[in-house]
């Protein structure tokens, strides 16, 4: 992995530059891991493009600027925003071998994660109860699968945030954990991009008159 | 990272390691995504729930250009997308994506922003009757 080269400066001395790749070549696991992301990516690009087609189609029901709450979409975004830098504090705790600081930070972004899925299945349960089911229309049909495809990767980013704490608990900070930390890691922050298309594409824009 | 050892008395060797910051940045790198975004995120939402612009179409590309920039925030600070991780694969494979992911939406919502207006207009009996 280990490039070199050599150069002879004048003054005799030799100087090697080694760049080395040490730290992230765990046998090629972080460009697997960023090639399933691009693959979940294209799977949300259709989700995109689906809500894109049938978003105006409310079939005489309820539009988005009927539905939405602004506020709780703001709350909710910052939860997912403040959970994706308490993963970075978390990362920066391992990168220390601070196992203890880790657990913490890794705790916090469990709880931010949680008051995410706990808000967007409040606000779920409020259009449900509202008549404004998925099968009222195809604008509340592609809604409901986007946001919710993304809460579910959420929620299972949950629970394999819960799993690595088990497993950093039993057996510390080993390599192997480290690289199930990165994964997850990436997996985190690319849900908070997700979001970023979500909140602008699907709330912002369908508040608008 | 640089250490010195001397070989002999007139050789020396240096090793440089390149630190690629692949996975990890460091803490100033995160709070400055982290406070680039919080700007980024609430000048989106100000525009839309102060209804700054009477002209929502202006709205939709002002923020859609807010989501773009933070999206780059979010690579580049919290995802550390850099031309170097594992030898530039990562950002050809992000590249590739970007392209595809540009052509499914914007064949998509182009093609059926048009099927509606250009389809033929037809009655339920003509429905009936086709082949």
């Amino acid at each position: 992995m280990a490039h070199s080269h050599t150069a002879a400066a004048d003054d005799g001395e030799l100087h090697f530059y080694v760049a080395d790749e040490h730290g992230h070549a765990e046998g090629g696991t972080m460009l697997g891991f960023w090639l399933y992301l691009m693959s979940d990516c294209l799977i949300f690009a259709i989700l995109f493009a689906t809500y894109g087609v049938l978003g105006r189609n409310y079939a005489a029901g309820p539009s988005g600027t009927d539905l939405f709450d602004l506020k709780l979409v703001a709350v909710n975004t910052s939860m997912l925003l403040f959970s994706s830098i308490t993963y970075g504090f978390a990362m920066l705790e391992m990168e220390k071998g601070d196992q203890r600081m880790t657990q913490r930070w890794l705790a916090v972004t469990g709880a931010f994660g949680l008051c995410f899925i706990g808000l967007e299945l409040y606000e779920f349960a409020h259009l449900i109860h509202e008549g404004a089911t998925p099968q009222r229309s195809a604008f509340l049909s592609s809604f409901f699968t986007l946001v919710g495809t993304h809460g579910v990767h959420v929620t299972f980013g949950l629970i394999w945030l819960v799993t690595l704490m088990v497993q950093v608990h039993q057996r510390g900070l080993i390599p192997a954990n480290r690289r199930r930390l990165m994964c997850l890691s990436m997996f985190w922050h690319f849900l908070d991009v997700i979001w970023i298309g979500v909140f602008t594409f699907v709330y912002l824009m369908g508040s608008l008159k | 990272m640089s250490a010195r050892a001397p070989v002999s008395d007139n050789v020396h060797v240096e090793v440089v390691h390149d630190h690629h910051e692949a996975g990890h940045g460091s803490r100033r790198e995160y709070i400055t995504g982290f406070v680039l975004s919080v700007i980024l995120t609430a000048i989106p939402f100000w525009l839309v729930m102060a209804e700054v612009f009477s002209d929502s179409r202006v709205t939709s590309l002002v923020i859609m250009a807010f989501a773009v920039a933070q999206i780059v925030v979010h690579m580049v600070y919290f995802l550390h997308m850099n031309a170097r991780s594992e030898g530039g694969w990562t950002m050809m494979a992000l590249i590739f994506t970007v392209v595809l992911v540009v052509i499914a939406l914007s064949g998509s919502l182009w093609v059926m922003y048009h099927l509606n207006t250009n389809m033929m207009p037809m009655s339920p009996g003509d429905m009936r009757n086709m082949p």
